[in-house]
Formats: structure tokens, sequence, C-alpha cells
């Protein structure tokens, strides 16, 4: 059963190729925005492309197993070239672009790369430092990197083109070398087996480097075919593809599941007109994280709040009824009939227009994942009608571990196991699974593979969480690792409250302490859209973030919604604890470039505890407010520093009674 | 013809990051401009090479614009000559001196601000457009090829400049930095052979004149456009510029390459003050 599609003689990405072009050969299957105009490419004309490529590739010399890095925002060029290196037996690895050098350099030597495809004259100054780094450190010819390729050409006149290559060039040369190299590249890509590497991703590294992980074409056609199977995806759908190509869900959506079922990958113009070729394109299947619809939900609210008061007066009546209707109606439960007819009044006034706007109108399926998302954001979306469901994965699972089927959607559950994934729980609580997606291993890491996946093909997810009696539902709590005691024994669950504090708009940033305290702490981090519009709105100036920051009324804003949490974290006995007794607001934006955050956006805890180890002594010592300096790095990679003085307020906590027992 | 090019040079050069510099396109011989009893600029001649970006600079009050304007040919001096491509250049209209692949951008940005990005950029090739008044208003026949020819050029401009995103917005809700940048793209749309920057950086935060340095680099890198600016960021000036004019009180203080400029002891009085001791 689980070998069919390689039976069938699907065994990898260039036999799925070569299939759509054989079904689908006159569908689009890319879509790229470049002047203004939309520009397609059939399966035919892809595949033509791909195939000039490899050859291209194989004229510079390329060996079955050498890595391809591919570092450039999303675009057509770019997915050819993942394709073309797999003709040619090789491996490709995209790299997150915004990396800067440092960071690319530790991928770029781990994997050894000998090729790298680059977006633009950004990303070969990277690579050019990164070989001269390297050769710096061991000696010529330190780095494995033989050439260099890029797509845009721009800015790349006065190069030394000894072993640099424009895409193009590399194409033409492949086409021109046509007889001579159809047949080696024929013979590379029949020899592609089942469990030959596909892809090698690598993790975004909360904790220590980032480690390589080796996907095989079994673990991304099983698992493009099963979670195609689950959400009844065909070759009709439309995709936009803007997520990073380093992530693990771009691969599986723009690469495995539109091989897998013959979609269409549009991708946007430039990364800043994301939202306008959305609307645009208006995919069918869509996919974002919690970020995106919690920024898109803040641009609708605060443009409502600028409209005219009918407009506003409309909106909030018929959003009012969508939220009690809406997801009802979605998931196909009984509803009266004049609630019906209302519905479906806000749907021609309001619903339509605003989900075209959004860019939502076709979304048939809509995943969210990576984060929680907070019930009022998820239930806003799915009160319009829009399909927006949650999946729990993780690059080692090659994405899908749960998803929820359609009609079992709610915001506090991520969803029943995957077909094909088997769950169980460990005793402290973390989530293990087994799966056809299941990674091969971390590439030249035996130590860190054999510590996640043990000889049975169980993997750790990290994640401490319960399966719900009765739904069959797996529910996350937090991380395993930050999930801690505290002084007296209480359970601290960190990320369990910064979500709560995240779901409101005008806090973008949350991060609490509190592992083998006496109580909690935390850093709180504006949402400066959000707040600065509220500011302008009440006629409060102000001349930086800093200054913004840390505004009485600012503070008083943030100190209410940290005492509405405190409530809410109050009702649940297991985590009561993890109330927040005293909290700042940080001068300045959690940030990748600073190291306190991944390239994904995920909090490094870690860093952040020993970096503002100042601010956090001045929140347990009680004073109530703090001087510190801070180093900033800018784009560009230069640094700088920012000194404030932050204010520190002690915010309200529930049931005092607890503390008193807690302190006997 | 041969007093065209300074006696020292020959006809062209390689810079040292593989630019060829050609001969001299622009030549200002002996400029006087008077404005009434006030002499803006006194006796000043320079050239302009094919390709190389040159740079005029000096303190506030200088003569630096009246320059400009005398080379883009919206001044006329009283004394001395402008010589264009081997020919001495009459007095002109400003849509002749466009024709003659001469454009501009303002020292305080002249857009217009209730037009899109788009439609203020498809106005710098309006020089260019063949077609009738008839054509145009019906939007027929020729118009319409023209109009998607034009249109497909100035989306060049328009990839070329990172400005995809604000296409369609109203100038007036931009921001200075990208008025700015849209007021370049104007300028380039017109394809000019001669570009006059006037002051482009000013006004701007570091990270906006990072982008506005590299967008001239590459006009000139890629277009082969020759560049005239000025600015008064020292820093950019000597990390564009090929050659560079000093001016002050309307007196030419110093000409050269960058370094030349730098260990020029009038320009450092000029700008730095002169010790009284």
């Amino acid at each position: 059963m689980t070998d069919t599609a390689s039976t069938s003689g699907l065994a990898s990405i260039p036999a799925l190729l070569a299939r759509n072009v054989r079904d689908h050969g006159t569908r689009p299957a890319y879509r790229e925005k470049e002047f203004g105009i939309w520009q397609s490419w059939t399966w035919a004309e892809a595949a033509q492309e791909i195939d000039a490529l490899a050859m291209g590739l194989l004229a510079l010399g390329i060996n079955p197993g050498d890595h391809v890095a591919i570092i450039g925002r999303n675009r057509p060029a770019h997915y050819w070239s993942m394709v073309a290196a797999q003709k040619c037996g090789a491996v490709p690895v995209p790299l997150y672009q915004d990396a800067v050098a440092e960071e690319m350099e530790y991928v770029l030597g781990h994997c050894g790369a000998r090729f790298v495809i680059c977006g633009d004259q950004e990303q070969v100054d990277k690579v050019i430092e990164v070989q001269e780094r390297m050769e710096g450190v061991g000696g010529e010819g330190a780095h494995g990197i033989e050439h260099v390729i890029y797509v845009d050409k721009r800015g790349m006149r006065k190069y030394d083109h000894g072993h640099l290559n424009w895409i193009d060039d590399v194409m033409a040369e492949g086409r021109a070398g046509h007889a001579r190299l159809q047949g080696e590249m024929d013979k590379r890509t029949s020899a592609l087996g089942y469990d030959d590497t596909c892809v090698m991703l690598y993790t975004s590294g909360t904790t220590g480097k980032p480690k390589g992980v080796v996907l095989s074409n079994r673990n991304v056609i099983e698992t493009a075919r099963n979670s195609s199977d689950f959400d009844h995806l065909s070759a009709g759908e439309d995709i936009l593809a803007y997520l990073p190509m380093a992530w693990v869900g771009d691969f599986i959506f723009s690469v495995g599941q539109a091989y897998w079922t013959g979609f269409c990958v549009n991708c946007p113009e430039s990364p800043d007109t994301m939202m306008t070729d959305l609307r645009e394109i208006g995919p069918t299947y869509f996919f974002a994280p919690p970020r995106v619809f919690e920024n898109l939900l803040t641009t609708v609210m605060i443009r409502m709040e600028d409209s005219g008061r009918l407009k506003k007066r409309l909106f909030d009546h018929f959003m009012a009824h969508a939220r009690r209707v809406g997801p009802a109606i979605l998931d196909g439960k009984p509803v009266s009939g004049m609630d019906r007819f209302r519905y479906a009044l806000g749907k021609l006034f309001i619903y339509g227009p605003l989900k075209n706007t959004l860019g939502f109108s076709r979304v048939r399926v809509g995943y969210t994942a990576g984060e929680a998302i907070g019930p009022e954001i998820f239930d806003f979306y799915r009160s319009l009608g829009i399909n927006l469901k949650q999946l729990y994965g993780q690059t080692e699972a090659t994405v899908f571990i749960t998803q929820q089927p359609d009609g079992e959607v709610r915001a506090d559950t991520v969803g029943v196991p995957s077909p094909g994934v088997e769950l169980k729980i460990a005793e402290n609580g973390e989530v293990f699974y087994r799966s056809p997606g299941t990674f091969v291993e971390y590439y030249n890491n035996p130590d860190s593979t054999a510590s996640t996946k043990d000889p049975e093909g169980w993997v750790a997810t990290g994640d401490a969480g319960f399966i719900e009696e009765g739904t069959g539902h797996l529910r996350i709590i937090d991380r395993a690792k930050d999930v801690g005691k505290m002084a007296d024994g209480r359970m601290f669950a960190p990320k369990y409250v910064e979500n709560k504090l995240k779901f409101y708009p005008n806090i973008l940033e949350a991060v609490v302490f509190g592992a083998g305290r006496d109580r909690c702490v935390a850093f709180i981090n504006i949402d400066l859209t959000a707040v600065g519009n509220w500011a302008e709105r009440n006629n409060i100036s102000y001349a930086s973030y800093l200054e913004l920051a840390n505004h009485p009324q600012v503070l008083d804003m943030i100190q209410s919604h940290v005492e509405e949490v405190n409530v809410s974290v109050a009702a649940d006995e297991m985590l009561s604890g993890c109330q927040i007794h005293r909290f700042l607001v940080l001068h300045k934006e959690l940030d990748a470039d600073d190291g306190e955050m991944t390239r994904t956006r995920k909090v490094k805890r870690g860093v952040i505890s020993d970096k503002f180890a100042d601010l956090v002594d001045a929140l347990y010592a009680g004073k109530t407010e703090q001087y510190t300096e801070t180093e900033v790095t800018y784009e560009d990679g230069r640094k700088g520093k920012i000194r404030a003085t932050l204010q520190i307020r002690d915010a309200k906590v529930q049931g005092e009674t607890n503390m008193g027992i807690a302190a006997e | 013809m041969n007093d065209m090019s300074p006696p020292t040079s020959p006809d062209s050069y390689q810079t040292p990051d593989g630019r060829t510099i050609g001969p001299v396109v622009m030549e200002m011989k002996n400029i006087t401009l008077k404005f009434g009893g006030v002499v803006a600029i006194k006796d000043i001649s320079f050239d302009i090479r094919e390709g190389e970006i040159r740079a005029i600079i000096g303190p506030n009050g200088a003569g630096k614009s009246s320059m400009l304007n005398v080379i883009s040919g919206f001044y006329v001096p009283q004394e001395g000559e402008v010589w264009f491509r081997g020919a001495r250049r009459p007095q002109m209209k400003p849509y002749q001196v466009a024709e003659q692949g001469i454009a501009r951008t303002f020292q305080n940005i002249a857009l217009f601000d209730g037009m899109s990005v788009l439609d203020n950029i498809m106005t710098g090739r309006l020089t260019m457009m063949k077609s009738g008044l008839l054509s145009q208003a019906l939007w027929w026949g020729r118009a319409e090829r023209e109009e998607n020819e034009h249109r497909a050029q100035v989306e060049k401009i328009i990839d070329f400049l990172e400005i995809q995103n604000i296409r369609k917005t109203p100038v007036g809700r931009l921001p200075y930095g990208l008025k700015k940048r849209v007021e370049l793209a104007r300028a380039l749309a017109a394809e000019p052979k001669l570009l006059l920057l006037d002051e482009p950086m000013a006004g701007m935060n570091v990270e906006e004149k990072e982008d506005m340095s590299r967008f001239i680099l590459d006009v000139n890198d890629e277009f082969g456009t020759t560049i005239a600016l000025i600015e008064h960021d020292m820093g950019v000036v000597m990390d564009l510029s090929d050659r560079v004019v000093v001016m002050d009180y309307g007196k030419k203080i110093g000409d050269g390459t960058p370094d030349e400029i730098r260990n020029n002891q009038a320009v450092i009085d000029a700008y730095l003050g002169v010790a009284h001791d």
C-alpha cells in the first residue's frame, strides 16, 4: 500500500514532473508577476526550463549527491533550480534568504555545497563574503563552493565571472549542449529511487546550531499524497508561494503537493506586494502562520476605526451576527432560517467584499500552524465563511503530524493525526509520532538523529500535550523543555501565558520568566502598527518606538491586558501560578538579526534572559524603573546601541489565597 | 573640435572598477550667470564625460543649483558657452532639452501629488508619444499601441527601482524618501543620456541614502547613463562620483577625482573654515 507511488514509477519529484507534463501539459504550473503582468508557464514549459537548467548544471560539472544551495525569495526559477538539481541526482538545500552571512556560513559549510544559486546581487554578496571568511579560516579553498549562479542580473556586471554565471547563460549552455547532455541527465533522473534524498532543509534552530533534516522522496511524496487526499486537493487549486523557501511547509505545498496534484504555484512580484498579489490571484488553498492572520485582522480593524459611522455600524452589526452563526454554518450545523437569511445579507454587504479585499474569496482550505492562534482571530476568519483550520507539524515529520478535518475545527486543538501518522504521549507529557514522513536523519549528525528518533522510528516533538478524551484531538500545552517548575513546585508553562498576551492586537511579543522563581514576570513588545494607530486617534504624540513603548498611557493599556490575562490564567487550576506579577515594555522589538528570535520568529528564551539579565533582575528586585543599554544590529549588519530607562509596573494577581498556601 | 577634450586626458579611459568613461559630452566654457546685481556663477568652466558620475558640491549658496539649471538649459548664462555633443547649444525650450536626452530631478520634489506613481512616471515619456490628440482621446489605434509600449518601458523602471508595491498609490500619500525615488523613476522614463540630480539624498535617513546611492550606481552601470549630481553629503559624493567640481561663492575652487578633492586645501578651507591665527 505504502509503495503504490513507487511501483507506479512516481518515485521522485522529476518523475511527478514528467507525469504532469503528460497529464496536465497545457495547464498552468507556475505564475509570477513581473513588470506588472502575471506571466505563466504551463507544466510542459516549466519542464523545458527545468531540463535546460539541469543540463546547464551538468555542463558545469554537477555530480550525483552534490548539495545545491538555493537562496532567494519565492520565484519560479528558484523552484526550477530545486527540481533541476534533483534531475542531476543532486540534493537541493534551500536557505533562508534573510539570514546574515555568519548564519549562512555555518549552513553552507555544514552541507558542503558545491553549487549555490542566488536570487540576486544581495545574496551573491553574502556568498562571496562567506567564501572569503571561510578561506580566511582554513586557507585557500576551505569552502566547497565552486559555482555561484544568480537569477537576477541587475548590478552583477562588474563581478568577476570566473565562477559566477547568470542562470540564463547556464540554461542556454544546457540547451546548446542538449545532444551531449540529455542522455546523462535522463540516466541520472531515472536512477532516482524512492529512498534517495529529495531535499535537505535546515531547521531554524531555537537552540544551538541549525540541523540539516534529510527528507527522502518517500517522505515527501507519501506526505504530499496523504495530505492532498485529506483535503481533496485537485489540479485546479491555486496557491500563493510567499513563505520562505527554506521552510519545510513551503517545500511541501509548493513542490510536494503541487507536483503530486499538479496545481499551480503563484509567486508574488515582490515581498511588499504580497497583499495585492494575494487579492489578484485569489488562492483556493492558503497557508499562513498565525502572525499573518493577526496582521491582516489588525489592518482591517484599523481601517474600520477610520471609516464612516454608517459603515462602521454596518460592519459591527453583521460581524456580531457572523460571530454567532458563521462557524456553525461553515461546519454544516443546524442554523435557523432567519439567521441564515441575515447571514446571507451580511455576506452581500460585508463578508463578501471583505473576503475579496483580503484575497480570500476563493479559499477552500486554509491552514495556520507554527504557533497557537488567538481564538478571536481564528473565529473571525471562520465566521466570514473561510475554512481556516489548524495543523501541527514540524520539519522532521515532513510537516504533517495532526490536522483538523472539515467540520471538527476548534481554536484550542491542533486536530487528529494525519493519515498514516501514529501518536503516543510519553510519561512527562511529551508528544511522540511515527509516520511515513518521518525524516531519514540529521545530515552528518548521527548523535542528534539517535537522540531524536528511536530505532522503532518514534520521534520526539519536544512539545508537551495530551490527546483529548472523546474527540481524539491533540492539544499542545507548551514546548516540553520550557514547561518547568516554579520555586514552590507549581507548573510553569510560559508559552501558554505568552500566547494569551499575544492575542491582544497591541502586544506583538511577550516573554514570561518564572522557572525556579516564586512568581512570574514578563517582557512585553508593543505592536507598533496597532499602538501607533491608537496613539494617533488619541492625540498622543511620540518621537520614537522607545518613547511610545514607555508612554504612561500605553503602559496603562498593557497593564489592563496583563490583568485580564491573569484572570483567565487563574481560571486554570494547573497553571494559576503563571500569573504575571510584574512586567515591563521593552525598548526595542525582539529581532532575529539580534539573535533574540529565530528566522521563523520564535522567541529564544535563553538568549533573551542573558541579554536582558539586568531587566529580569530589576523585575524581581521590585524596582520601579531600570536603566539599560542594548546593542542592536541594523539591517546592513552594522551595530549600534539603544539606551533607555524602562518603567516597571505591578499587575493585579487573582487568588491571593493560593499564594498564601504556596508560601507556607 | 580638438579643443573639446582637455589635452591632459585621452578620449576614453577605464576606471579602477572597470567602467569605461568616454569622451566629453558636455562642456561649460567660462559661464557667468547674474540675477540683476547678484553674480551667481562667475567664470566657471568644466566638462562632463560620457558615462561618468560627476558631482558638483559646495556650501550653501555656492551656486550649485544655478549651475545645474544652466546645464539643463533652464537658465541662460550672460557670458560663456555650453557645448553639448560637439556643438554649441543655442537657447532652448525645456521640451527641446528633454528631446536631446537630458532629464532631471528637483531639490524640492516636483511630482503630481494627486496622480498615481505609475501615471507620474508615464509623464516622463510624454515627449516620446507621437499619436495625435484624437487618437489619444479615443485610445484607439496608434495611441493604444503606443501606450502599451511606453507602459512596458515604465514597468521595467518600476522593477528596477523596486517600487512595485506603490505602483497605484497616489504620490501625495508617499513618504519623502519614496517620492524622491519616484522622481528618479520619472527622469529615467525619459531614457536620458544625461541625468541631472539635484540633491537626490537631501533629507533622507542613512538607509534611504544607501538605497538611493545603490540606485544611482545601478543606473549608471546598467543603462550607461551619464550622471551629474549635486549633493551635500560628502561621504556619499566621495563614494559615488568619478570626478567632483567644488564651488564656493559662485567660483570654482576645485575640480578632480574624490581623492584630489579631499586633499585640496582650498576645498578644506571652504568647508571647514580657515583658522585665524
